[in-house]
């Protein structure tokens, strides 16, 4: 009862970081905007024309959709632990996000060919797609290992194979449209405008929701199934839904910014450190904060350090994450 | 199985994969009593209690709650009737003890399962039954077997049940938790009506507390009834198909198998005094014999299972020549005598057992 206070002041904190963030992310960049620019931009809807464009139609939308987007995948990594009962579990890592990325990849050098544009609900369902039949195959690997580090093995080599055959499918595709479709392919959050986050607000909100509505069934299941199911838990209907959640979370991030790696292991897991406690009803909020500003950062850094020149999100957020997966490993002594 | 039993099964078969394991199981008990499994490994105890807690499905025949078929009842009221502790080992993380019986409100609370003054007393008085309430706070994963399993009956409990199933539930723990956890359960089940269905590897525990037993052997229920009914002599052995000992119903003992070969040593027995003598020459693989024991004295049970002959005798009667001649025949033939009477001091000491002593010490190396 006594960190209650405690776990208030943790997530006032998270809010508070997401919003510094954001406000950075306007700020910082290859092209210096003066910071009363911003201000004025801000608040009095004015300033000058290219600085505007610059803060207001393609920082803020892409900050906003590195918050949303990085939330869903903590989200989303935090539903694959509730679901495999393994701290290192995650969209990446099991070769969910591999896969959304692969049917993403198909559906846009198919629609390339044909000279089309795939619209935001084409390239959500194939990502959506693409991460259920990954998920699905990761399902059945678990029902042949029984052990957590060969699920997570599993889980990779699933991701080398998707992985393979989008280069494969990037490499033949012709068009200049290449050089997008690269970029995409190693996870990106640039280009993202506000039409984008749009979309994303109307996936993920809802997903977030669901997400929550199931923190009470997620609570139960951390006992195991059979605990879960005497207390009344109907696990068929309650596993269906955590697959449905999590992938549709990892596929809505794969289809804007592309497979992003670590984020779903790591931010679960420096949230729960941070807040002292595991319960759901908590740590799915918090999860989603924790995401955000943890790609919020990342993405800040892929922009800044070798500006004008970009990284891929992905080699920075496995610069961080990839540490947080080796520290709890450590912790656990291997015990899988 | 007829209405008089709160809990029954009727013409029941489980088994996994449309494979029946155990088939035509009638078990039955009223509330307030304890019904215990028993049977070797792999006899499928396990199987049948999670098919009464509806985990499996039953291959034929039905289960019967209050009159009510179980899978008729919704899985909300299930969970508000029965409780499981089971053997599978869970691993919450960052939960405190008191975190994990809270669990146990889960039927009763709503959408978000926020607990109620209630639903805290509850847990409280929980967990002060099992007696976990110092360690409310403390990790889940940090604390020892014997506390995790104290702290699962708790979270048990706290479902208020009326039916609480529980899968060897003292198979972790020490003597001292072992008895313990069971008075809990004999406690709860005569103050507060609660029924118990368990499965027990301690059949000296299974008989002492269960009101009923069933016996599962091969693919039925062998026998059921109170634990005077089951624990007749050389039943275990039979049950259990013991090659390698044996067991005396009688006072729950359980004994390694006796050496072969000629007898070695002869022992002089009684009042307790020749059992670890027993067990020690077991131990270093020295075949005996012993005697003279009546039948009801306390060195009796190991004598018979240890021993390669007893010189008995029936229980409050005299000591017939026979049996005295015979023992003697039987210590010219050992190299050693052993006597762990101290006879000399009474004066009011069986004659008979003087003269065996006395022979002893003339005829034998005596100790």
């Amino acid at each position: 009862m006594e960190n209650k206070t405690y776990r208030y002041g943790m997530f006032l904190i998270l809010f508070l970081l997401t919003a510094v963030l954001v406000a950075v992310s306007l700020y910082v960049g290859s092209v210096r905007v003066p910071l009363e620019e911003i201000v004025s931009l801000l608040l009095k809807d004015g300033g000058d024309g290219v600085y505007k464009d610059i803060v207001m139609e393609i920082r803020f939308p892409r900050a906003l959709a590195a918050a949303m987007l990085g939330g869903s995948l903590a989200l989303s990594g935090y539903l694959l632990q509730a679901f495999f009962h393994n701290p290192i579990a995650g969209p990446f890592i099991l070769g969910i996000s591999s896969g959304a990325k692969l049917a993403v990849a198909l559906v846009l050098v198919l629609s390339l060919k044909k000279a089309l544009q795939p619209g935001f609900a084409g390239m959500i369902g194939a990502a959506f797609l693409g991460a259920m039949l990954s998920m699905g195959f990761v399902i059945l690997m678990s029902k042949v290992v029984d052990k957590m580090s060969m699920l997570i093995v599993s889980g990779i080599m699933i991701g080398y194979i998707c992985s393979a055959v989008t280069d494969f499918l990037v490499t033949f595709a012709e068009d200049e449209q290449i050089v997008n479709l690269h970029n995409w392919s190693m996870g990106s959050f640039s280009g993202l405008g506000w039409e984008h986050v749009a979309v994303i607000f109307l996936v993920v909100f809802p997903a977030f929701l669901g997400v929550f509505l199931m923190s009470k069934p997620i609570s139960a299941y951390e006992l195991g199934e059979l605990y879960a199911q005497n207390l009344g838990l109907n696990i068929r209907k309650f596993r269906f839904w955590l697959v449905v959640l999590s992938s549709l979370l990892s596929a809505c991030v794969t289809a804007f910014a592309g497979p992003v790696s670590f984020v779903g292991i790591a931010a679960p897991h420096l949230v729960r450190r941070l807040l002292g406690t595991a319960r759901p009803i908590l740590m799915i909020p918090a999860c989603f904060l924790g995401g955000a500003v943890f790609c919020l950062l990342c993405d800040l850094l892929a922009r800044t350090l070798l500006a004008p020149a970009e990284l891929s999100i992905s080699t920075v957020t496995a610069m961080f994450g990839a540490p947080a997966v080796i520290y709890i490993l450590v912790q656990r002594k291997g015990k899988f | 199985m007829g209405e008089e039993f709160y809990f029954y099964t009727k013409t029941l078969s489980v088994g996994y994969h449309g494979v029946p394991l155990v088939e035509n199981i009638e078990i039955g008990l009223k509330k307030g009593q304890i019904l215990t499994l028993i049977g070797p490994n792999g006899a499928g105890k396990t199987t049948i209690l999670q098919s009464i807690i509806r985990q499996l499905e039953p291959l034929k025949g039905a289960v019967f709650l209050d009159g009510k078929e179980l899978g008729r009842i919704s899985a909300g009221e299930l969970a508000r009737r029965i409780s499981v502790v089971f053997t599978e080992r869970i691993r919450p993380e960052m939960m405190s003890c008191r975190q994990v019986v809270e669990t146990g409100r889960y039927p009763y609370t709503g959408r978000f399962g926020i607990l109620s003054d209630r639903d805290h007393r509850v847990v409280r008085e929980s967990m002060e039954l099992v007696k976990v309430s110092e360690i409310a706070e403390e990790a889940f994963e940090k604390i020892s077997d014997g506390q995790r399993q104290r702290v699962m009956l708790a979270r048990a409990l706290s479902q208020e049940p009326e039916l609480i199933v529980l899968d060897e539930p003292t198979s972790f723990l020490d003597i001292r938790h072992k008895l313990e956890f069971l008075s809990v359960l004999q406690r709860l089940s005569r103050e507060k009506g609660l029924s118990v269905v368990l499965s027990l590897h301690e059949l000296d525990l299974a008989e002492r507390i269960s009101d009923r037993i069933a016996c599962i052997r091969g693919d039925r229920i062998d026998r059921t009834g109170t634990p005077e009914e089951i624990f007749t002599p050389g039943y275990i052995r039979e049950l259990y198909g013991i090659v390698a000992g044996d067991y005396d119903e009688r006072t729950g003992t359980a004994e390694l198998p006796k050496q072969e070969g000629a007898p070695q040593v002869f022992v002089i027995g009684g009042n307790g005094t020749g059992t670890p003598v027993y067990r020690r020459l077991q131990r270093q693989g020295i075949p005996f014999t012993t005697g003279i024991l009546w039948e009801n004295d306390l060195d009796y049970p190991a004598a018979r299972l240890l021993a390669a002959e007893v010189v008995g005798e029936r229980a409050f009667c005299r000591v017939r020549t026979e049996a005295i001649r015979r023992a003697k025949e039987l210590m010219k033939g050992c190299r050693e005598v052993i006597c762990t009477l101290k006879a000399e001091t009474g004066g009011d000491f069986y004659p008979e057992l003087l003269e065996l002593i006395e022979y002893a010490r003339a005829n034998c190396v005596f100790h």
